[in-house]
């Protein structure tokens, strides 16, 4: 059994707010110590999915499904429960380091708040922080404890709050955008600290971004959606391989690279659907190339092709691109 | 037409004679903000109709040196000419005002913020007409249809207001509105940055007709190398203010020369990516250049 | 009653609220919303259709109904000369609405021109209007005004142009914050860069932007502007007898207290409070819209 379980999870805004669900019909596993990327472009649904898991969800939402974190279920949990989940299981790192991190306290208060709350005596708190600013490589961890948020660039601070977030000895780290606001040698660092963590703690990860080439690079296996469906999962290296639906061919397509031969980046027709509209069929029939009548009647399932799993009625056929 | 970044593009016919006077010469500007350097003796050349590419990570002076260009911030030093003609002292007059804005053009970054949100898409073109131009209200009008249509936007989105567009169409009104003053040079601020990569590539496109149809000069100002490899074909890298390397685009993301540009390219991710290796490098560069800020 | 008490905790772009009307606050939204928006309209009413609305001549003396009380012919009685309160009440809703209007417009003209030339042009420009923003804050408005009446006689007009004056920095601090973070938003500079005059970028598309903002503003300072009006005719240096205002009926009808009767100062002190609350509703309510609706 996967630690994280997100089964048929649908969730919709009150009515007039919006005319299809945000999330529509979501599953996806994320096991223990295993790395998941979750990729979409903005208003996909990716960062609802990725709140779900700590039971945050849209006020006012209608919500069916189910989240499991280790076998309980998240989204039934009394406030307590959801406290201590937040606490010990599940941490969260966010875009914007600044906008996560209180500007008027000292690095060190914000790292052990969270240990002290949980009954930690202070001094072994503040210990343990020591310990964790060494481990995201921050220089001088006694003298950064004592200093205020505004002493440290996006990049130092973003290491901060991914040492407060493994604090609580997590067993799953949701970062949603972690190095999205990051300059790329930044980001470069950030993610080598990351990964590395993460791999020695055996700590589980839902990474989620708007770069198909990233979550490539950080992930093992990677969802993703599209109109707040999931439209294609495989690992990492077959998504590049062998893209099984039009919209992640169409987003590798139009990702420009570095490569000398590559060729410029071919623009996928159209724009995303916004909330306001509700198609009947597939969300992506309308700037699918390969579009047959039947995608204009009902959104397909997500079915098997070899390991990997697409959203697609032509999803034997190959894409042709 | 000097140094090592001017390569001309295949601009031709009419368009030739006039391009002559359109070359952008940048030669050691300067600006600081209080103590700190900000653009440190930065020189560069735009060669008429051709595309320029600024790279460099936050910081760098890469969007200080483009508001310098425009005129929203005033140069300590340097020199900026479009065609020979100096456009780095402030504005005096109406006339020089207009003249200037006809020779430079700007795409912001965000495009929610660069509309103003109470004037309608087809009122924000022809605002800049009226100004720059002694058209009739028809000529007027047929020109905002043309300009919209060439970003690829109709009659639907010229009657509407910006908070009904989404992010892309957004940035094609802004390039719209830009190509409506006729500049000689259009810079784009991290104009692609902002949106999602499917509209990105839409974007990208667009302003590679628009280059090859109107001939006029990009300076694209980016931190992303792969855009930037894709619709420059020269570039200068610039860290903490000063140029590290510049040349032609493909030479130097092939081959680079500096380290730092080297450090640049191989954090883009990608498959096979090695963060762990980028950061030891990047630590290294750093010692070597005696920096101690940490990022 | 001071009338001036500057929160210098207020910092510097948010709306100016005076203590004391925290309460009104939590009332602000909802059906008192539009409770008190419906008795300023009646007040305007009234104000407008005074001659045709009450029953008598405000000024008609009728020394036999001397401080009479309620009754059929004089719903809200008469007082010591025998005049209809009620018919005094209604035509004061005049000056009580119009002195207060006046020092509205008047001080969100100013306040508006001061604060985005100041934050327009920055400098020693902005330096000298701050400056002298913060001089007239330091003078309570009440002395001006007094001083005022007696350089230049009473009447309405020298409370109000006093007035004017005191209200004017409030308008002017909060444009100039406002407008100094609208100046550095892409839309504004992008019309600077299309080469429009200051003046045009100021009057066409800045000020139309940060309107709502100053107009809570303005909302919530006419309450004030009401109070501090009827407090100085009150004291006998804004409207003279025998015209009818609400601060002077007050000060009339004090006499009339001793002899036991409440009407004569009660009626147009009740006249105030509601006026007063009515406005501190709405303005904080428009206060409220507009803020989430900037958010």
């Amino acid at each position: 059994m996967a630690f994280l379980e997100i089964d048929e999870l649908t969730v919709r805004l009150p009515q007039g707010r919006a005319a299809r669900p945000i999330l529509d019909g979501v599953s996806l596993r994320v096991g223990e110590g295993e790395s998941v990327g979750l990729v979409g472009e903005s208003g996909s649904g990716k960062s609802v999915a990725c709140r779900s898991v700590l039971g945050l969800l849209p006020e006012g939402a209608a919500v069916s499904g189910a989240v499991r974190v280790g076998g309980r279920d998240v989204l039934g949990m009394r406030r307590a429960e959801l406290r201590s989940l937040r606490a010990r299981e599940v941490a969260m790192v966010f875009q914007d380091p600044r906008a996560s991190v209180n500007p008027m306290r000292r690095v060190g208060d914000f790292l052990t708040e969270g240990l002290r709350a949980a009954g930690t005596a202070p001094a072994v708190a503040a210990r343990r922080a020591v310990e964790l600013l060494e481990a995201v490589g921050i220089r001088d961890p006694e003298g950064a404890m004592r200093r205020y948020p505004h002493h440290f660039s996006g990049g130092m601070l973003q290491r901060v709050v991914i040492a407060a977030a493994l604090a609580g000895e997590p067993s799953l780290l949701l970062a949603d955008e972690p190095t999205t606001a990051l300059d790329v040698t930044t980001q470069a660092e950030v993610i080598a600290i990351l990964t590395r963590l993460q791999a020695e703690r055996g700590t589980g990860m839902l990474f989620v971004t708007h770069d198909l080439e990233l979550a490539a690079a950080v992930c093992d296996r990677v969802y993703v959606m599209y109109a707040g469906r999931i439209v294609e999962t495989q690992t990492a290296a077959g998504l590049f391989a062998r893209p099984r639906h039009p919209y992640t061919a169409g987003l590798l397509a139009s990702t420009p690279r570095l490569d000398p031969d590559a060729g410029p980046p071919k623009p996928i027709p159209g724009r995303p659907v916004s909330l306001a509209e509700a198609p009947t069929g597939c969300a992506f029939a309308a700037r699918c190339a390969q579009v047959r009548p039947e995608c204009l009647v009902e959104p397909p399932a997500l079915v098997r092709a070899d390991d990997a799993y697409a959203a697609c009625f032509r999803v034997d056929e190959g894409i042709v691109t | 037409m000097t140094g090592s970044v001017t390569r001309t593009s295949g601009t031709t016919g009419d368009k030739g004679a006039d391009a002559v006077d359109a070359t952008l010469e940048v030669v050691d500007l300067c600006k600081a903000f209080g103590g700190h350097r900000a653009v440190d003796g930065v020189s560069f050349t735009l060669a008429p109709g051709g595309s320029l590419g600024i790279v460099g990570e936050s910081g760098c002076g890469k969007t200080t040196t483009a508001r310098m260009l425009v005129g929203l911030v005033s140069p300590d030093s340097g020199s900026i000419r479009v065609g020979g003609r100096e456009r780095s002292a402030p504005t005096r007059n109406r006339a020089e005002r207009l003249a200037r804005a006809r020779e430079m053009q700007m795409v912001f970054q965000d495009p929610y913020l660069s509309l103003d949100p109470r004037v309608v898409v087809r009122e924000c073109v022809e605002e800049v007409l009226r100004l720059h131009f002694d058209l009739t209200r028809e000529q007027r009008t047929a020109r905002v249809v043309e300009l919209l249509d060439q970003v690829g936007l109709g009659e639907r989105e010229a009657s509407a207001l910006p908070k009904a567009l989404s992010g892309g169409q957004r940035q094609r009104v802004a390039i719209a509105r830009a190509l409506a003053a006729e500049p000689k040079v259009l810079i784009l601020d991290e104009a692609v940055a902002a949106l999602d990569v499917s509209i990105q590539a839409q974007i990208l496109d667009l302003l590679a007709g628009i280059r090859r149809d109107a001939g006029v000069g990009f300076l694209f100002v980016s931190h992303d190398l792969a855009v930037v490899r894709h619709i420059t074909e020269d570039v200068v890298v610039l860290r903490g203010g000063r140029v590290v390397e510049a040349g032609p685009t493909v030479d130097v993301l092939t081959e680079p020369r500096h380290t730092y540009t080297r450090l640049l390219l191989d954090s883009v991710p990608r498959v096979g990516w090695d963060p762990a290796r980028i950061a030891a490098d990047r630590r290294a560069l750093e010692r070597e250049a005696g920096g101690s800020s940490g990022d | 009653m001071s009338t001036l008490r500057i929160d210098r905790e207020a910092a510097d772009g948010a709306i100016v609220r005076r203590p004391g009307f925290g309460l009104l606050r939590a009332l602000r939204q909802g059906p008192l919303f539009a409770g008190a928006a419906a008795v300023l309209v009646l007040l305007v009413l009234i104000a407008v259709f005074a001659p045709l609305i009450a029953p008598y001549d405000p000024d008609a003396v009728d020394l036999t109904a001397t401080l009479a009380g309620s009754s059929s012919e004089h719903l809200l009685g008469a007082d010591q000369s025998g005049r209809d309160i009620l018919s005094r009440v209604i035509h004061g809703a005049r000056t009580g609405l119009l002195g207060p209007l006046l020092v509205v417009g008047i001080s969100t003209f100013l306040g508006i021109a001061i604060g985005v030339a100041a934050a327009w042009r920055g400098g020693w420009i902005d330096a000298m209007l701050s400056r002298s923003m913060d001089l007239i804050f330091a003078f309570p408005g009440m002395l001006v005004a007094i001083l005022f009446v007696a350089v230049f006689g009473s009447g309405l007009t020298a409370p109000v142009i006093a007035m004017s004056v005191a209200y004017t920095p409030y308008v002017g601090r909060l444009v100039r914050s406002i407008a100094g973070q609208e100046k550095a938003r892409p839309y504004i500079e992008s019309y600077r860069v299309q080469g429009w005059s200051g003046w045009t970028i100021c009057v066409r598309h800045l000020i139309p932007n940060i309107t709502p903002t100053v107009l809570a503003q303005s909302a919530i300072n006419f309450g004030y502007a009401l109070m501090d009006l009827a407090a100085l005719s009150y004291l006998g240096f804004g409207v003279q007898p025998p015209d009818s205002d609400w601060g002077s009926m007050i000060n009339e009808g004090q006499a009339a207290l001793l002899q036991d009767a409440m009407l004569p100062s009660f009626a147009p002190g009740l006249c105030i409070v509601v006026a007063v609350v009515a406005f501190g509703i709405v303005g904080e309510g428009i206060a409220d819209r507009v803020a989430k609706r900037e958010r």
